[in-house]
């Protein structure tokens, strides 16, 4: 465009609107640039924490899923199993010393290890569990009395984390966690492939544990695992049926106008306040069994319900009013109107709701802290009333613990919490897509 | 015969009851079902409603009393010097041996009078529920008797059905105002208590926070300081801080969602932002406390501040990131409901589409938004699991962000876990805490709700 075809009579005294829109055409056209830049890196910056805290976690947890084990020729002496004065062989079987076979494996493996304190350097590199696995083996196969059989142990910590080079040989022997004895030793084993990493499965078979190397997962999933059918089987009829009633046959009066305005602050409550009210209310007043997923589940539920609620509100909003005429009109009562044809039209919905209520639920600890689901239980539970702890929980006890070896165990139960998440949340995106409809 | 199953006896009883009271109904007309008032289904539910609701509610008064009979019977067969002591006391002594009853305890490391004590426990317990499952299905029974007796063709089943399908929901939708009563009333009366013992000015205005409290009365030292304005301080700097990353980053990626982004980024963006409102807040406390705050101390050294290792710095940024979906998500919202006509106005007008959001848009979203930002504000002062992990315990009266502070859910926390009784002002701090904190999100979410709804009115 040029300036001809805006003739301006005082175009010499003071500059004309077009030029002055001219003149700054440049610097709001970067102005607008750098505008959606800042918008592009405030999503980029979300984006890079996530990726960040994603990678961070699978950084440090991924060596978890292996284990450092040993390869030791057990002499299962007899003089050692059978020679306490229990009544039969088998309460021999099960009561012998099966720490001192382990100590004589190893003394016989390096028998330069005379005095008190080497000895108990060397004892240390085996994990304390590996008796445990010996004791299990003879008690199921009687028949090992008297043999020698080749067997991979754990062990230790320390050593494991030596392995996995989380400890650095370089590093003056006092501030290292494995001494320069233990290191020669530990060398000798890997020179004649006695030592090598194994799939940890103890990892997500065993419950919690003082020791690193045989602290597992199980237990805490299994009381996930309880508390959260507990909470769906509450928390998902409790809420469709509240939903139905708000929704369809509510009449508009005081009362439910407060249910409704509770209902939405109750969605915003802190969690840990929903805890204190577990502990005063179910543990403290009704006297309910501490530490266990059914007070948890009684919680959770009270917690969640307001999600499900709002979420089944808004499917059963989406059926439109033609569906519940029609029912009508064929002469249904209004009560088969809303279960014969809008509640199964709402059920994907609500379903996607409940989903995403129990992922939260799933990753809920602070309430849980307040009713005791903190104490530490090596236990695998088996029901409802039995004291257990779960995953978040878990992560949280393991993520205070000082040993390095939990920090790569935190991170690895981390991961399979993240991975129970994204499939709950992968199925209710899943469920919305597959089941989305337009009216 | 243990509760749990009873109730699977009560609910077989039921469909039982569903049975006959369907076959009853087809019997009485012969089969004709076009003479029934209503569906055969709706008479086999009458019985099994019947068969199963009175004598739940009977179960469930019966439980809930029968640890109050139980316990005061025991009681009441203890040692004389035993029944003698404080409540406190006492209470610790019922619970040793409830231990010992749910095999918490090993029974042989127990003193003789508290495993007879539990014997006896256990055996009024078996006796409560023998007698429990008699009662219970004396009634459902009962139940199924009374109903089927009713049960002809003009009988109207469906009307009852439906009556009582519509109490029982609305018995449900009930819950979430007896949620918000047990909330008030548990940490009223505990607050109460402790209100009591420590003075509310003392608590609300008082500078120190150590709340150490006596095992016996003779120690030394033993009052303890509540003066919760420590907390209250570290509470608001670790959300300010929290805010200051959150606000910032999820405005500008709401701006951009809303207005610049094309429909397919969007769709996978904003999903994504959201993954880390998803993320359980444990795993934001573990990434903070082993890696974000050894970063933080290592630059901080480097550049010449001292940092503690736990820091106000590293749980509030932490906590930030946490938060960048409740202000972005909610932002978008109520931007892309800012009307269309109101942009095409200010391009007509000659605006870039920046100068449109920055002063349209924004103005014009400006409500919905600071309820948003609100909402996320109420989620940082009730955020507990990174501040834990992260911030500390030490409670320091500092706005110094590279110092360990502590807040008022840190403090709620440790308080109450680990082993406790539950009258000393030690425990009962905790629920005054609760206090304070519940009133305060209330206030901070009933505003904010307030403010968007008032505003998404506006153009409907």
């Amino acid at each position: 465009m040029s300036d001809m075809q805006f003739p301006n009579e005082n175009r010499e005294d003071k500059p004309t609107t077009f030029d002055i829109v001219q003149q700054s055409l440049a610097k709001r056209r970067a102005a607008e640039r750098r505008f959606r830049w800042y918008g592009l890196g405030g999503i980029a910056l979300g984006l890079a924490f996530l990726i960040l805290l994603f990678a961070d976690i699978a950084a440090k947890g991924y060596t978890a899923f292996e284990q450092t084990q040993v390869k030791l020729d057990i002499f299962f002496d007899p003089a050692v199993l059978e020679s306490s004065q229990a009544e039969d062989k088998e309460q021999a079987l099960s009561r012998a010393d099966y720490n001192s076979l382990l100590k004589n494996t190893l003394r016989e493996l390096f028998p330069e290890a005379r005095s008190r304190r080497e000895k108990k350097d060397l004892y240390a590199l085996i994990s304390s569990g590996a008796s445990f696995q010996l004791r299990k083996m003879v008690l199921q196969d009687n028949s090992l009395v008297g043999k020698t059989v080749s067997v991979w142990v754990p062990a230790n910590d320390d050593v494991d984390m030596l392995f996995k080079g989380h400890i650095d040989r370089r590093v003056k022997q006092s501030d290292r966690r494995v001494n320069d004895r233990q290191l020669a030793w530990i060398d000798r084993l890997v020179a004649e492939n006695r030592i090598e990493k194994h799939f940890n499965k103890a990892f997500f078979t065993s419950g919690d544990s003082r020791e690193p190397e045989l602290a597992g997962i199980r237990g805490a999933a299994m009381g996930s695992l309880f508390t959260l059918v507990g909470t769906f089987l509450l928390s998902f009829p409790i809420g469709v049926a509240t939903a139905v009633y708000l929704e369809e046959f509510a009449p508009v009066n005081r009362l439910t106008d407060l249910i409704e305005v509770n209902i939405n602050n109750l969605a915003a409550v802190p969690s840990i306040v929903f805890g204190l009210l577990g502990l005063a209310m179910f543990i403290n007043f009704f006297g309910l069994p501490r530490s266990t997923p059914i007070v948890g589940c009684l919680v959770l539920t009270l917690m969640t319900l307001p999600t499900i609620i709002i979420a089944g509100r808004a499917s059963l909003k989406s059926v439109p009013p033609s569906i519940r005429e029609a029912a009508l009109g064929m002469g249904a009562s209004p009560l088969q109107t809303v279960f014969h044809h809008v509640l199964p039209l709402a059920m994907p919905g609500m379903l996607t709701g409940s989903i995403i209520g129990m992922a939260r639920a799933l990753g809920e600890t602070a309430p849980l802290l307040m009713i005791g689901m903190v104490a530490f239980i090596v236990d695998i539970p088996h029901s409802f009333t039995e004291p257990s702890t779960v995953l978040p929980v878990q992560i949280y006890l393991w993520a205070d613990s000082p040993e390095r070896a939990f920090v790569e165990r935190t991170s690895a139960a981390i991961m399979v919490l993240l991975i129970f998440l994204i499939l709950m949340n992968g199925l209710a995106i899943y469920l919305r897509k597959r089941y989305e409809r337009r009216w | 015969m243990p509760p749990s199953i009873l109730l699977i006896v009560l609910l077989l009883l039921s469909y039982a009851g569903y049975q006959i009271g369907k076959r009853r109904s087809l019997a009485s007309v012969d089969g004709k079902i076009r003479e029934l008032h209503s569906l055969p289904g709706f008479y086999g539910l009458y019985s099994a409603l019947w068969s199963i609701i009175p004598a739940l509610i009977v179960t469930v008064v019966w439980l809930s009393l029968e640890t109050a009979w139980v316990s005061g019977n025991v009681i009441s067969t203890l040692p004389e010097e035993m029944r003698e002591l404080s409540n406190s006391r006492l209470y610790l002594v019922l619970n040793d041996i409830k231990n010992v009853v749910n095999g918490v305890t090993v029974a042989t490391q127990t003193d003789p009078v508290i495993l007879e004590a539990a014997q006896h426990y256990k055996h009024l317990q078996q006796l409560s529920h023998i007698l429990l499952s008699v009662v219970a299905i004396t009634f459902s029974l009962a139940g199924i008797w009374f109903s089927s007796q009713r049960i002809d063709k003009n009988h109207r089943a469906r009307n009852a059905v439906e009556k009582a399908m519509d109490v029982l929901m609305m018995i449900c939708s009930t819950i979430a105002i007896f949620t918000t009563i047990g909330i008030v009333f548990s940490v009223l009366f505990e607050s109460i208590r402790f209100f009591k013992a420590v003075p509310i000015t003392d608590f609300l205005f008082g500078l120190e926070w150590s709340p150490q409290t006596a095992m016996r009365s003779d120690q030394v030292g033993s009052s303890g300081a509540f003066g919760a304005i420590p907390l209250f301080t570290g509470t608001l700097l670790v959300s300010l801080i929290a805010m200051l990353v959150a606000v910032p980053i999820g405005l500008m990626s709401a701006i951009y969602l809303s207005e610049f982004a094309s429909p397919r980024f969007r769709a996978t963006a904003k999903p994504t932002l959201e993954i880390l409102a998803g993320i359980p807040t444990v795993v934001y406390g573990f990434f903070a406390a082993l890696t974000v705050a050894p970063i933080i101390r290592q630059t901080g050294e480097y550049l010449g501040f001292s940092v503690s290792s736990e820091s106000a710095l590293a749980a509030g940024l932490v906590m930030g990131v946490m938060i960048i979906p409740f202000v972005s998500s909610l932002s978008d919202d109520v931007m892309n409901a800012v009307p269309q006509s109101l942009r095409d106005g200010a391009y007509a007008l000659g605006a870039t589409q920046a100068e449109t959001i920055r002063q349209v848009i924004f103005p014009a979203a400006l409500p919905g938004i600071v309820g948003s930002i609100l909402l996320a504000v109420s989620r940082a002062i009730g955020e507990t699991m990174i501040l834990v992990m992260a911030a500390g315990l030490a409670a320091n009266l500092t706005f110094n962000p590279f110092e360990a502070v502590t807040t008022v859910t840190v403090q709620i926390v440790t308080l109450l876990v680990g082993d406790q009784e539950f009258d000393s002002p030690k425990t009962l701090a905790a629920f005054a805490l609760g206090l304070v904190l519940f009133i305060a999100t209330l206030i901070l979410n009933v505003f904010a709700l307030y403010i968007v709804r008032k505003y998404r009115e506006q153009y409907e």
